[in-house]
């Protein structure tokens, strides 16, 4: 496709490891609510399967944010330039919170001597999971919301808050949490192979799949008068009907796949879901990369520089995807209840 | 605090933290893998407990550094956003390159952590090569990076604005190869000699332990060569800074006139007013020969820049007196050690020289803080050398001592956990009982 623009090939490969992200990263995440919500007389089984579950893979699932920052900034400067100004303060606490998050992660898995300790930590690695989502999802929604504009010299409040304390953005940030915890829970029943602990996260699934529901008729609720832009598009846009439909008939599909335990079903479904929402969103926005003035063409960087992003994707996907499949090979051949990680 | 300060002082903190972790990331999988090598082939079960325990360090601070990294690619936009506007797609590509490089790092880690008994010896072996190599690329990258807005290249300025812009060009920046260099030689030569001085202070006290004999010996391997090598990669770089950044020369050697038959001032005191150092030894015509190979060379003095134009002085030459004395102390340590082992002495029962080794130990880390506080502090008042003034890169955010105060609190916390836990996983001598009894080879469950 000669005419395909670099600038929108780019800007889908960032949707697309932004999704990634939501759909790798988020499962960790996920899988620390459920590690704050374990009960029941198979309490600290669950956490077990959870910490094994986690424990090989968050880091390499963090390269997908990371993967999103760096394009951002290589690629549409401006936007990044934006997004740290204006989103300044939601951002530093989701830093501080996915810090204090894997820290309190590997310290806890080392920190063997004490039970105490032990538990300390998992207090801050549950407390962080819960926090990041939320202001992650916060971010998403300011974005969606076009409301992030140059701060005008002077107010801090109009500069620096508003633009993302609305109840909108908040919306976007429930519905974040819920469908990373959705994803873990579908992830973890296929981590196990005792079928009462994949029955507690199943249930926690369906649990987690209808909060999912709430928070986003929820945030659509808002969209007019939260972000009008993105809800012009889902509502008049010729793919918004086939879209809805796609997107409900998968969540659907997901929840009665949980419900009759075809967890492998659930699973693939899932993921088609998380692309559908994030998908969905891309499009919505679509000329806009950072509505209401910044177009993807309008702010991408230099064609070199774009062609030389795209190489050098190519070039690094062609040594990691290997890699993964390798890393992921060699944990699913073992027995589930010790390692390996759904995805 | 005025909000630049506050800003500066965060991105100081920030990378002054992270700084540590990646040399260790740098550092650690080299010696994890000589130590399992070394098991593979001469069946020592204590090499295979080294290499299990390093592994185990090695992911501890990975974990940090994979973090505290993430932390600052969002903090170049959250400080930065004017220098990301201009140079994101100038020196994007390092960065993304770093990213690659850092994913297989960490998939690689995750295999070799893991893997034990899962995979063949070999393919363990090279997960841990993988490991070592991808380290040393992600550090290379970001170097590339920080050297670009040293010696900035591969674009035009127009009215303000790059064009022409050839990240290519910006990558192969006339810093690049010194600077990377530097720094790949610091990693190795900190870790090394770093963990080689824990092993010399516990071989102090308990002197025949195998374990920590065995470990020194691994460490120096590693860190002995680079330390050895790191003062002629040094001297490469005072030349290259001479020709491409000569205030920073000046502020280094707090060089006030300009003239030929510089002198090198040893210590010393630079007294801002007077325009000239107190209490130094000067060594007559030092820098021009330093500088370039030539006691007549004129020598750039502050005296060429406008005041506003000089970074601070003091600091830098501080900074940059430190880096040097304690770079030269451990490159004698290794150069002795060398000695010792082309006369098949017995470094492990040296007791003068294990001595040394073990007030080497931090020496690196705080070499390489210093080094990195002459490159950053030396480079002010811009943040692209000649183009893009710091005051001018900063954000318009307000408040901004509340997230440098906040970040501060958060790395202090996590590096006293992190010496901690260190402490108490890898440092500590293993009883025979325990190792024999944890770690049987291939079958066993572990990790």
């Amino acid at each position: 496709m000669p005419d395909l623009p670099l600038a929108d090939v780019l800007a889908a490969i960032l949707a697309l490891s932004l999704a990634a992200y939501v759909l790798f990263g988020g499962a960790d995440f996920g899988g620390g609510v459920w590690d704050l919500l374990a009960s029941g007389p198979r309490k600290a089984r669950q956490r077990e399967v959870i910490a094994h579950a986690i424990a090989p893979i968050w880091e390499a699932n963090h390269v997908w944010l990371i993967l999103a920052i760096v394009l951002a900034f290589t690629c549409f400067p401006e936007v990044f330039a934006r997004l740290g100004t204006v989103l300044h303060i939601p951002l530093s606490l989701m830093l501080i919170g996915i810090v204090l998050r894997g820290s309190a992660f590997i310290f806890r898995s080392y920190d063997t001597e004490e039970l105490k300790a032990q538990r300390r930590w998992g207090r801050v690695f549950a407390i962080a999971s819960l926090a990041t989502p939320v202001l992650l999802g916060v971010c998403i929604g300011a974005v969606a919301s076009g409301r992030l504009v140059p701060p005008a010299d002077g107010d801090f409040v109009t500069g620096f808050v508003e633009p993302w304390l609305t109840p909108f953005a908040l919306a976007i940030g429930l519905m974040t949490l819920t469908i990373f915890a959705f994803l873990a829970a579908v992830f973890l029943t296929l981590e196990t192979h005792d079928p009462e602990l994949a029955d507690d996260f199943r249930r926690r699934g369906l649990i987690a799949g209808v909060a999912v529901f709430v928070a986003a008729f929820a945030a659509l609720a808002l969209a007019p008068h939260g972000a009008p832009l993105v809800q012009r598009a889902l509502v008049s846009s010729t793919w918004a009907m086939p879209f809805h439909l796609v997107t409900g008939a998968v969540a659907v599909a997901v929840l009665a796949a949980l419900w009759f335990r075809k967890y492998r079903l659930a699973r693939i479904g899932v993921g088609m879901q998380v692309l559908c929402i994030v998908g969905g969103w891309a499009l919505a926005q679509y000329p806009y990369i950072l509505p209401p003035d910044l177009t993807v063409t309008g702010a991408a960087a230099p064609d070199r520089t774009l062609r030389l992003a795209l190489i050098v994707l190519v070039a690094g996907g062609a040594i990691l995807l290997p890699s993964l499949l390798y890393l992921f090979r060699v944990f699913k051949s073992s027995p589930a209840d010790r390692v390996g990680h759904g995805g | 605090m005025s909000d630049l300060l506050a800003a500066r002082s965060q991105m100081a903190v920030s990378l002054g933290f992270h700084i540590i972790f990646a040399v260790i990331g740098i550092g650690m999988p080299v010696l994890m893998v000589v130590a399992e090598r070394r098991w593979q082939k001469t069946g020592d079960p204590i090499y295979l407990e080294l290499a299990k325990r390093w592994a185990k360090g090695t992911a501890i601070l990975f974990a940090v550094g994979a973090v505290s990294g993430t932390v600052l690619s969002f903090e170049l936009g959250l400080l930065w956003p004017t220098f990301m506007r201009f140079a994101g797609p100038i020196i994007g590509m390092p960065f993304s390159l770093e990213g690659f490089a850092f994913f297989t790092e960490a998939i690689f880690l995750g295999v070799y952590l893991y893997g034990w008994d899962r995979i063949s010896r070999r393919a363990h072996l090279l997960a841990g090569i993988m490991v070592a190599v991808s380290g040393v690329a992600s550090g290379i990258f970001v170097v590339t990076a920080n050297a670009w807005m040293n010696s900035p290249t591969g674009f035009d300025l127009v009215g303000g604005r790059a064009v022409n812009v050839d990240p290519i060009a910006g990558m192969l920046n006339p810093m690049m190869f010194q600077q990377t260099l530097h720094m790949t030689l610091a990693a190795y030569a900190a870790t090394g000699i770093g963990v080689a001085g824990i092993h010399a202070v516990l071989l102090l006290i308990d002197r025949e332990n195998a374990f920590h004999r065995r470990a020194l010996a691994v460490a120096m391997m590693v860190g002995a060569p680079a330390a050895a090598l790191q003062p002629l990669s040094g001297h490469h770089s005072g030349q290259v800074v001479a020709r491409y950044q000569p205030a920073k020369l000046a502020a280094m050697e707090a060089h006030f006139r300009t003239g030929p038959r510089a002198p090198i001032e040893l210590g010393g005191w630079p007294d801002m007013d007077a325009r000239e150092v107190r209490y130094a030894i000067p060594i007559p015509g030092g820098l021009s020969i330093l500088a370039f190979s030539d006691p007549d060379a004129v020598v750039e003095g502050l005296d060429r820049f406008p005041r506003a134009d000089w970074p601070n002085v003091p600091i830098v030459h501080f900074a940059f007196q430190l880096m040097v004395a304690l770079g030269t102390y451990m490159a004698i340590v290794a150069l002795w050690a060398g000695w010792l082992a082309w006369r098949r002495q017995d470094h492990a029962s040296h007791r003068a020289f294990l001595r040394a080794l073990s007030v080497a130990a931090p020496m690196g880390f705080i070499a390489i803080e210093a080094g990195w506080t002459v490159t950053e502090v030396g480079r002010q008042p811009w943040t692209i050398y000649g183009v893009l003034r710091t005051a001018d890169a900063v954000t318009p955010m307000p408040g901004l001592i509340v997230p440098f105060l906040c970040f501060t609190v958060l790395y202090c916390f996590l590096g006293l956990i992190v010496v901690w836990l260190l402490y108490h996983q890898i440092a500590r001598s293993p009883r025979p009982t325990e190792w024999s009894r944890r770690y049987t080879p291939a079958g066993a469950s572990s990790a």
